[in-house]
């Protein structure tokens, strides 16, 4: 019998697709079910950020920093401050630096919540969601009565913070992480270490630690496949070399070394870690200090340029500043985390299944609000 | 009397059922408002907050939204988030799908009016009533999980005062 003619067809997943976190689209290139390419198409949440930033003075660009990576906003903040304060040679008062580290890693917590809770979804389980959100809330309502806002705070300020914390702050948050530890060993239980979600996501979507390097992956995404790189302790900002915790790296337990499995267990072992932080950070906390003592009257910066980076829950967050000496920065731009990482998509996916497609989608955590800015 | 007579005896055969008399749109609104399936669709922040609300401590389901990832499944679709230009033809292709009758929440200062980036925002469509109709609008930069249940009641009170048959005579 003569050879049956095959031809791969091309299908768009998105930008309406129930698990594609957002509106991204995924033009593939299919052989049957198998994935011979896939080409992600973005723009679709393209917000003119860096034009805002062109058009406002320094303070002004921080409400636009917290709409880029929304799921965790406190640490985008975090990096935008640093990078204007370390362009203006601010020096900014201990309890600001402890409240800040607080603020970031609860909100490294609150996110990664959101990215296991949505892989769970992905990989059909349901329960998990609801499980994660239960604690999420948690983390929302701490930063509610300290800043007013449950998702975008602007809180962070150039110098400072908007708000001092309430008197009951470090017994709300020692509580809080008093619950929550015993809640990772409930995720694990329900999903982490689920026979069905292990055969869903091990030796799914492997990718190597030298093309995750090459690829510019950051975060989760490059720890997962097992490379030791977290700013915090390469490259400390903020006050992250005064506290003893671990960069939890993917080590192949249930497959191979940087598959999905990895990538998502890196994220729940960093949650742990970041209750670690907020420990001893609660603890070191000076009681006296004024939260807006070194916020400048007038932000401006003299003529130069910097680049800070700072690691949020998604990897390398960088900013890049322009300044002529006025109050308007001349260009700000941002190296997202998520957008290097979604370049790695392509090189991890080809020729998998079309439904471990969506898996592996998950296991990379990308926000698209940061991806299209 | 005749007639009462012929509905008494009708009635008879139910006599240990239960019976409910109602009007035709009475019957029909309250179906459509107690089920309202709402497209899954998130666009930028506030579809996280809406994602808050679907999940455990707000709990959508109380008021008979599930999400459904089809336009042909939905009865309501709530856009939450900025809207760009290069969205906004996608999602007048989905709302195109849907089937009647259909209602709209908008969330968001974003799809309201542009919200933060109403001034600058090169590429965002300042507000999305200019390409569907709205229902609802949800303000707040994001609103709260709170407000867009109130949005949600709101619209059920516009659907309770609906008129299937008034509409369709004139
Ligand atoms: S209204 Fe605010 S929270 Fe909602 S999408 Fe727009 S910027 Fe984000």
């Amino acid at each position: 019998m003569a050879e049956l003619k095959t031809e791969t067809i091309t299908l768009n997943m998105g930008p309406q697709h129930p698990s594609t976190h957002g509106v991204l689209r995924l033009e593939l290139v299919l052989d049957g079910e198998i994935v011979l390419e896939v080409k992600p198409v973005i723009g679709y949440l393209h917000r003119c950020f860096e034009k805002h930033a062109e058009a406002m003075t320094y303070p002004q660009v921080v409400p636009y920093v917290d709409r880029m990576d929304y799921l965790a906003s406190m640490n985008n903040e975090l990096g935008y401050a640093v990078a204007v304060e370390r362009l203006c040679g601010v020096k900014v008062p201990e309890k600001v630096e402890y409240i800040r580290v607080i603020m970031a890693e609860l909100n490294r917590i609150a996110s990664h919540l959101v990215a296991l809770g949505t892989y769970g979804l992905d990989a059909g389980a349901f329960t998990p969601f609801l499980y994660c959100f239960i604690d999420r809330e948690k983390i929302l309502e701490i930063f509610e009565i300290t800043c007013g806002a449950r998702l975008l705070y602007n809180y962070i300020w150039v110098g400072g913070l908007s708000h001092d914390i309430t008197p009951n702050f470090k017994e709300k948050v020692l509580e809080f992480v008093k619950v929550f530890r015993p809640r990772i060993k409930e995720l694990n239980d329900l999903l982490s270490f689920n026979k069905i979600f292990i055969e869903r996501t091990a030796n799914v979507g492997v990718l190597p630690p030298e093309v995750a390097i090459n690829a510019g992956t950051s975060g989760p995404t490059l720890r997962g496949s097992g490379v030791n790189f977290d700013l915090r302790k390469n490259d400390p900002y903020s006050i992250y070399d005064r506290f003893d915790f671990k960069v939890i790296v993917g080590n192949g337990e249930m497959g191979t070394v940087g598959d999905s499995w990895d990538r998502y267990m890196v994220r729940v072992w960093e949650m742990e870690e970041s209750c670690k932080i907020i420990e001893q950070a609660i603890e070191q906390m000076p009681a006296e200090g004024n939260v807006q003592e070194a916020v400048p009257k007038r932000i401006k910066p003299p003529v130069g340029e910097i680049y800070a980076r700072t690691e949020t829950p998604r990897g390398e967050l960088g900013f890049y500043i322009i300044s002529d000496g006025t109050n308007y920065p001349i260009r700000v731009k941002a190296r997202g985390p998520a957008f290097c990482n979604l370049s790695a998509l392509p090189l991890m996916s080809k020729g998998c299944m079309i439904a471990d497609l969506v898996v592996i989608l998950g296991s990379i955590d990308i926000v698209l609000g940061e991806i299209d800015r | 009397m005749r007639y009462l007579n012929r509905l008494d005896s009708k009635i008879k055969q139910y006599e240990h059922g239960n019976f409910v008399v109602t009007s035709v749109d009475k019957f029909l609104n309250w179906a459509r408002l107690s089920s309202m399936w709402q497209m899954t669709f998130g666009l930028a922040c506030c579809a996280i907050e809406m994602m808050a609300t679907s999940a455990s401590h707000y709990d959508f389901d109380r008021f008979g939204i599930i999400p459904r990832p089809s336009p042909r499944h939905a009865d309501m679709i709530i856009i939450s988030g900025t809207v760009t230009l290069k969205m906004a033809t996608r999602i007048k292709k989905l709302y195109d799908q849907m089937p009647e009758p259909k209602y709209i929440i908008s969330m968001g200062s974003c799809s309201n009016c542009g919200g933060p980036y109403w001034e600058h925002g090169y590429h965002v469509l300042k507000g999305i009533d200019r390409i569907i109709p709205v229902d609802v609008y949800v303000p707040g930069c994001p609103p709260r999980p709170e407000a867009l249940l109130e949005g949600v009641l709101k619209l059920q009170d516009k659907i309770r005062n609906q008129s299937t048959y008034k509409k369709n005579k004139a």
